[in-house]
Parts: structure tokens; sequence; C-alpha cells
């Protein structure tokens, strides 16, 4: 998967976990956290949901890596690199 | 074959905590006693009228598009949409004392001003309040004994004004007698004065009915009419689970809905390691009267009056059958819904003595139902304008119907006075989750059964 796939991906997740929010403005360098407000039990849903879907395994060292859209593109790209994009 | 997680009870807590464990890939089965799904807040068909028990309304209300607050924080861990549950909300309640009446709705200002006036010395104390508890770290798995009135008494002054602040609070939630813990009361004054309340236009059922959908979508197993008898266990462990019917399920991890003393009381008898509870006793009666109008063609706009007659507000199990001294007067009708619905309803509650109720002979168990919902309804008649001519229809409930219904020990509403915070019981996979978690109302039980899955069984 390229960076543009795998924006796609967390945008797909950040939409499951929050299905009223309007995720077109969203921002890729201002923190997750302060555009949805987003709190820890959602931090951990994605994270499972990159589980569920991918199979990769995100240790919770790491999770602050995954605070910005743009962060967490560059986190999970050497990881899904050889992952199939999504259709 | 062995569960990854086997639930008991098909209650708000349970099928919160299956939903979860059913979409991240477990397999996870829900054991159900009874033949319908709800619990304590569930719903049942009379003489072709649809009615609600348990449920006044949904506490912590959020308009749509509310990003934060524990609604909106349990519909993102249910990948539901505010859309689901259809809420309506409230037009008004009241707390209603002798010369004293105090109005509130789901905007905090409207109670801010008739606390102004009523109580003008109070304003600036209960202003801090607000901020206090506002700003007050409920950390979830946090164990504090704080007394509710001794923080108040640090903001307020005025006898009657904390009476008037702690009854709808204790009414809505307390398992025990006339104070809560700080933590509960924080949760509690969030919940009704800054979130407030609201209802689906078809009762608890549309609830209900999305989360069992949910559920099963998700490939979880419901069983209707399974009853468990019996937890086995073995070295600190619980192994298995005995159906009523003497069927044994295997589970690697068990969840249970059904009140902490409860649920030990599943446990082998020679395990002594069980920790000493008491089981609650607050309980209550409901008389639930269908109308010919709706209830404001008679006068009465209220969503919910918390009604007491005199400036001492009592919360605590009743020497009496009925406490006649206080009450809970609800009409589903009073929301602000987008049409009206086609009956009137109201629903009269009050705490009640659980054994008076439990221990009758059968013979005297309908006439003391009479006897009791009408001194209950005249004494329900000093605040609200007189409904009797326009009654067509009446069901009584007591804690007998609350116990056959939920199991709860004393047929008790709010479980155990000592509440097991953090869900862990002394074997190391079962856990507890639900009313004695300590989590208030529907939204505060949906996260009770979602924290648990999500502290011990996704990791």
């Amino acid at each position: 998967m390229n960076p543009d796939d795998i924006r796609r991906v967390v945008v797909d997740i950040l939409e499951r976990i929050a299905p009223d929010e309007d995720l077109t403005r969203l921002k890729d360098d201002v923190p997750l956290r302060e555009q949805m407000e987003l709190d820890s039990m959602d931090f951990l849903d994605i994270v499972m949901e990159l589980r569920k879907q991918y199979r990769i395994q995100i240790p919770e060292d790491d999770y602050p890596r995954l605070s910005t859209m743009a962060g967490t593109v560059d986190y999970l790209s050497p990881l899904l690199k050889g992952a199939q994009a999504p259709a | 074959m062995a569960y990854d997680a086997v639930i008991i009870g098909a209650g708000m807590s349970g099928l919160a905590a299956g939903i979860r464990l059913a979409y991240f890939e477990k397999s996870v089965c829900i054991l159900e006693r009874h033949t319908t799904i709800g619990g304590l807040n569930s719903f049942y068909r009379l003489r072709g009228r649809n009615h609600d028990v348990g449920l006044h309304a949904v506490t912590n209300y959020a308009p749509p598009g509310a990003k934060a607050g524990p609604l909106s924080k349990v519909l993102r861990q249910l990948r539901l949409r505010w859309e689901d549950f259809g809420l309506s909300p409230q037009r008004f309640s009241t707390v209603a004392f002798p010369n004293c009446t105090l109005r509130f709705t789901n905007c905090i200002d409207d109670l801010m001003q008739q606390i102004r006036e009523r109580f003008p010395s109070e304003i600036d104390g209960f202003s801090k309040l607000v901020e206090h508890v506002a700003g007050f770290e409920v950390a979830s798995f946090e164990k504090c004994k704080l007394s509710a009135r001794a923080v108040l008494g640090d903001f307020l002054h005025d006898a009657l004004l904390i009476e008037m602040l702690m009854c709808p609070l204790l009414f809505y939630g307390s398992a025990t007698p006339n104070d809560m813990d700080f933590t509960q009361f924080a949760i509690m004054f969030r919940s009704i004065f800054l979130e407030g309340f609201a209802r689906p236009f078809e009762g608890v059922r549309r609830i209900l009915k999305v989360l069992v959908r949910r559920f099963k979508e998700l490939g979880g197993e419901l069983r209707l009419r399974s009853g468990v008898r019996a937890i086995e266990s073995r070295r600190g462990r619980a192994t298995s689970l005995v159906l009523d019917d003497g069927q044994s399920i295997e589970a690697a991890n068990v969840i249970s809905s059904a009140g902490t003393l409860e649920t030990l009381r599943l446990l082998d008898g020679s395990d002594d390691l069980r920790p000493s509870i008491e089981p609650g006793n607050i309980t209550y009666t409901e008389s639930i009267y269908s109308l010919d109008r709706q209830p404001s063609e008679l006068g009465h706009d209220a969503t919910i009056v918390f009604y007491n007659d005199s400036s001492k507000f009592r919360y605590e199990m009743p020497s009496e059958p009925i406490d006649l001294h206080s009450g809970i007067i609800c009409s589903p009708n009073n929301f602000e819904y987008d049409r009206p619905p086609e009956e009137g309803r109201i629903r009269i509650t009050a705490l009640a003595n659980p054994a008076h109720w439990l221990n009758l002979p059968q013979e005297d168990y309908e006439r003391e139902k009479i006897k009791w919902s009408e001194r209950l309804l005249e004494s329900a008649l000093r605040v609200i304008p007189d409904f009797r001519s326009a009654i067509v229809d009446t069901d009584f409930f007591t804690p007998l119907t609350i116990r056959k219904f939920t199991g709860h020990l004393n047929g008790c509403v709010y479980g155990a006075a000592e509440k097991n915070s953090n869900g862990r019981t002394h074997l190391e996979n079962l856990y507890v989750c639900g009313n004695d978690q300590g989590l208030l109302g529907i939204v505060g039980t949906l996260m009770s059964g979602i924290s648990v899955v999500n502290a011990y069984l996704l990791k």
C-alpha cells in the first residue's frame, strides 16, 4: 500500500468509530484528539481495528505516534507495505 | 466447543459486552434465563398495550453531533449512529417539595435560574458546585469513599436545597440509603442535571432491538430460556457453566451481569474464598396507568416529577409496604417527539419494602397490590392533576416482579450497596458487569459492559 491507500484505511477506521463525524475536512497535521475529541478508548479501537483487518500488532509504547493522521500514515507505511490496498 | 467468552444475562451491559467481543472476532454466547431480553430494563405487552419496565428516561442525553460525553462514547464503542437510539429530549421535569418546586430541563441554565429565584443566597455556591462536578475526574475504575452530603455541605448551606438536589439523584441510582458516594453523585449529577433526560418514541425496546441486531449481525450467539444454575471452577479459574437443564458450557472467560452476590452464589459452595457481600434492599413498586388522552390534556406537562411531602427526604427501605411520602411520576408522553404517542401513560414509582412483597401469601398478593396502588395514586395527586377519570387500564409491579425477571436478591433495583468498580472477582477469568459495577443509567450500564471487555478481554 502507498501512503494514500494507508490514509484511506485510517479514514475508513475513523468512520467506523465515529460514523456521525464529517471526515472530509480532517487536517493531517492536527492531532486527531483535537479534531474529533478521540479519547484513549478510541485510540485503543484504532489499534484493534488495524489488528483485526491487517493482523498487525502495535505496542502500547508506540501509541503516541498515532496522534495525527500524518504520523499514523508514516508509522504504518513499513508495516503495511506488503498489504493489499482495499478495493 | 469452548467459547472465548460467555456472558450471563442479556440486559444492557451483557449485550454491550457481547457486541464488543463479537466485533473483535471473539466467539461469544449470551445466556439469558428469560424468554426475552432486557433484564431490569425490559418491555412487555399486556392486554394489547406495550409497556416499559425499568427505564423512565435515558439519562446522559446529548444532541446529535455532540462529540464528547458518555452517550457519544458508548455509541462509538458500539459502532452505532446517534439515530439508532432515536432519542427525543424531555420537556421539563420538577422536584416538588412542600412550598417549593424546582423545575429543570436538559439545559443547566434553567435550573440555575430557578435556584437564583428560590434560593438567592445559594446561587454562588450552586454555580461552584456545578463547576466542581463538571470538572471532577471520574476515573473509571476508581474507588472513592466520600460522602456526597459532606461535599455538598462545602458548597451549600440551605438544608432544603440540599434535599431537593439529592432527591432525583438518589431515586435514579443510589444503592445506599440517604447518601451516596461522591463519585456516584458526580456521575448522576452530570447525567441528570448537566446532560439530561431523553427517550425513544418506541421506549426501551428500540434500544434493546438495536443492540441485539448488532450483536447477532456480528456473529454473536444469544440463547434465551438458558438460565445458569452453577459456575464450576478449578484452581482459581472458572471452567464451565451449568445451565438450568443440566447442559454444560465451557468458556475461557465468563462475564456475569447477574449481580456480584448473585454471581458468587452460583459458584461451588465449598469455595471459601468468596468475599461476603450484603444484598441491597432499595427497591420500588410501580403503577402504570394507561389513559384515554394525553397527560397534557389533563394539565400535566412535566416529563418527570420527583416529589416528597416534607422538607426532609428519606431515601431508605420503608417499614411500610410502600413509602407514601415520596415518589416519581413519569409520563412517557411528555418528551419532544415528532408525533404524540397513541395513548396517554402515567407511571408512579415509589420505594417499597422488599420483604413485605416477597413474603405475601399468593392469595393476598393481588389484593395488596390493589390496596397499595390506590394509596400511592392518592398520595401522588398532591402534585399532579387528578387523572383518575381518564384511566383505561392499570398494571402494577412489585419487588416480586423485579426478582422474577432479574434474579436480583430482594428484588432490589440498584444492586448491592457495595460496588465492584473494576469488575474483577476472586476468580481470574470471572468478571462482573452491570448494576453492581456502579455505573448508572442505561448509558452507564452499557459502558460497564464495554469497559470490562476493553480492560480484560481485548488486550
